[in-house]
């Protein structure tokens, strides 16, 4: 999938903007997780939600010989259970994103960096831009960025938009997915402002969160993204895709966020070109339910390699 | 006018809470005179996988516990128990006891408390070794314990079997998923109570009520349980259950003693459910025969 190009008409001014219904949206959320799901469907979905897995790891303490470790995850995830798929990508510090290229050769699966200062993308302009370029020179296929919260939540709308515009031409073709950091972001009305800024400055993602602060991604904060999407696709008529990361660790949680997916924006988004999971833990609780429902046996972690 | 009775509402134990079976249905046992002992909750395997889940995520902290601080949290139990003799009396009367036996069966638990307590820093020492090797090692094995262990407890007897199973494999690090007695299973529920109250940390010990012919296997065949304390007393579940466990190899110890006597309280009750762990550590020739100095 290639990155979209930027289109630079229509926007609207992000200071007025309708207000989020809260309850509304708590309501129609806690909808989701009743879905009656039946066995064969929950096995597609699981499938389904492991390859649509960025394999993430964002530490300090991270290593070539961890990111390699991951990487061989990402591409084999349970070599005993064949007819498995890969996960999407895995999501790395731009310092190991030339590390991660070599380890996913010759597989399906993508590289994605972090980039613009994370997780707290307090540096300048230059900086951001450098740490871009050198993610997408290593050969970064995606980056991830994180906005300028504090700019956002000053009212310096036009700061986070312009910012945002630059980054996605430093990418040239790999796609941005833009962090929002919504844990930061404190109402549903900003995350929806947010989310408008972003897709109208470029994003071919919106992504909830950098995984660092709490709470993390949450069914409402997504669903409020899920609908900016589904707005901009009817005014522009172009697609985005949303990526949900932090806090989802089991499968039950994400087979409700692809119902939510899937009765908010259809089925178009229902594949990893659109639809990501950031999660570190997600990929062994997801295998471990898969062998669950086709061997009728409880899984012990005991068994599943831990990266 | 006579005052409208209370009664109690069973329920399950399962990481330090008591919630109701999320299966939703109860079961009503009678006692031998044929009244109804309470709506006791009828779990199912979702139950028991929550409670495995529960057991595996105390394991870590349990099993890292010092055993001073173990024999401290068992002998708390006993004391508990202790200050709660008389209900846990009532009820072994209610489900069919007479009072004499009761009341030994509730002194026996607790006595049988205290002595695990008292094991809990001593069998390491007593179950491990040096080990004489021919090459320039120390070598030496100690026990650790297996992990999550499912208890199957008999019909019989309510609390005294119980206790018997639960004290020797907490005293030895592992935590425990328990079925209770199907047919009698007052006790057990409110066991759980006495531990909730006495600084056994949540997840420890998760206690299940319901059908042992629906409950027995996904707790054989969950690949996240190591071993399996049996007190059936039949031989066709202790078949089920050995063919069950084969996906993980489990362990299975299947009992048939006396609980109410003494020499139903023993070390190996402890180390049945103890791996043995060998260590070589190189080092230089230490013997003092070849000695230089």
């Amino acid at each position: 999938m290639p990155a979209r190009k930027f289109v630079n008409s229509d926007i609207p001014d992000f200071s007025q903007q309708a207000h989020i219904d809260k309850v509304g949206v708590e309501e129609r959320v806690s909808r989701f997780q009743k879905r009656s799901i039946k066995n064969e469907s929950k096995l597609q979905g699981l499938k389904m939600i492991l390859n649509m897995i960025d394999l993430t790891t964002l530490e300090g303490k991270d290593t070539p010989g961890k990111v390699k470790q991951m990487c061989y995850k990402a591409a084999h995830l349970h070599d005993a259970h064949p007819g498995l798929p890969t996960v999407a990508a895995v999501c790395v510090y731009p310092a190991m994103v030339a590390t991660a290229k070599k380890a996913v050769e010759g597989s399906d699966v993508k590289v994605a960096s972090v980039s613009t200062a994370f997780p707290s993308g307090q540096a300048p302009r230059k900086v951001k831009l450098d740490d871009t370029k050198f993610a997408v020179d290593n050969g970064a296929d995606e980056i991830d960025m994180v906005i300028s919260r504090g700019k956002f939540l000053e009212g310096d709308y036009n700061f986070v938009f312009d910012e945002i515009a630059a980054i996605k031409e430093a990418c040239g073709n790999a796609r941005l997915k833009v962090i929002l950091e919504t844990g930061e972001l404190v109402t549903l009305d900003n995350v929806r402002r947010a989310s408008d800024i972003a897709l109208y400055a470029g994003a071919d993602f919106i992504k909830t969160s950098t995984g660092k602060i709490q709470p993390a991604a949450t069914m409402q904060v997504t669903y409020t993204m899920l609908e900016a999407i589904r707005d901009y696709k009817l005014k522009t008529g172009i697609q985005v895709g949303m990526k949900p990361a932090g806090g989802i660790s089991n499968s039950k949680l994400a087979l409700h966020y692809l119902v939510m997916v899937k009765e908010t924006l259809g089925e178009e988004w229902l594949t990893n070109e659109w639809f990501r999971f950031g999660a570190s833990s997600l990929a062994n609780d997801v295998l471990m339910q898969i062998l669950k429902t086709e061997t009728g046996v409880y899984q012990s972690s005991d068994y599943f390699s831990i990266d | 006018m006579d005052r409208l009775k209370v009664l109690k509402t069973y329920k399950i134990y399962i990481g330090g809470k008591f919630p109701r079976t999320e299966s939703g249905r109860y079961y009503t046992p009678t006692s031998g005179k044929g009244e109804a002992l309470g709506n006791i909750c009828l779990s199912s395997r979702k139950d028991v996988r929550n409670a495995v889940v529960a057991a595996r995520k105390a394991l870590g902290d349990w099993s890292e516990r010092a055993a001073f601080n173990r024999s401290q949290i068992l002998y708390r139990i006993a004391e508990m128990l202790e200050g709660r003799k008389e209900q846990f009396t009532e009820e072994l009367v209610f489900q069919g006891l007479n009072a004499k036996q009761a009341k030994n069966e509730v002194e026996l638990s607790i006595d049988r408390l205290i002595y695990y307590a008292g094991w809990c820093d001593k069998y390491q020492q007593i179950l491990g070794s040096v080990n004489p090797v021919a090459s320039s090692h120390f070598n030496f094995s100690n026990s650790e314990p297996m992990g999550v262990v499912g208890i199957i407890t008999e019909g019989g007897t309510s609390l005294l079997s119980l206790v018997s199973l639960i004290a020797p494999v907490i005293a030895g690090g592992n935590t425990c998923v328990v079925l209770a007695s199907e047919e009698k299973p007052l006790c057990a529920v409110t066991f759980a109570e006495v531990l909730h109250s006495s600084d056994v940390p949540g997840g420890v010990v998760n206690i299940l009520t319901g059908q042992r012919n629906e409950l027995i296997k996904p707790l054989a065949e969950h690949m996240d349980v190591n071993a399996i304390a049996n007190d059936t007393r039949d031989k066709e579940v202790t078949l089920m259950l050995e063919e069950s466990s084969v996906g993980n190899l489990k362990r299975i110890r299947s009992y048939d003693l006396n609980w109410e006597k003494y020499e139903s309280q023993h070390l190996h009750l402890i180390s049945d459910f103890q791996e043995v762990k060998t260590t070589w550590h190189p080092i230089e020739n230490i013997g003092g025969a070849s000695s230089t100095y």
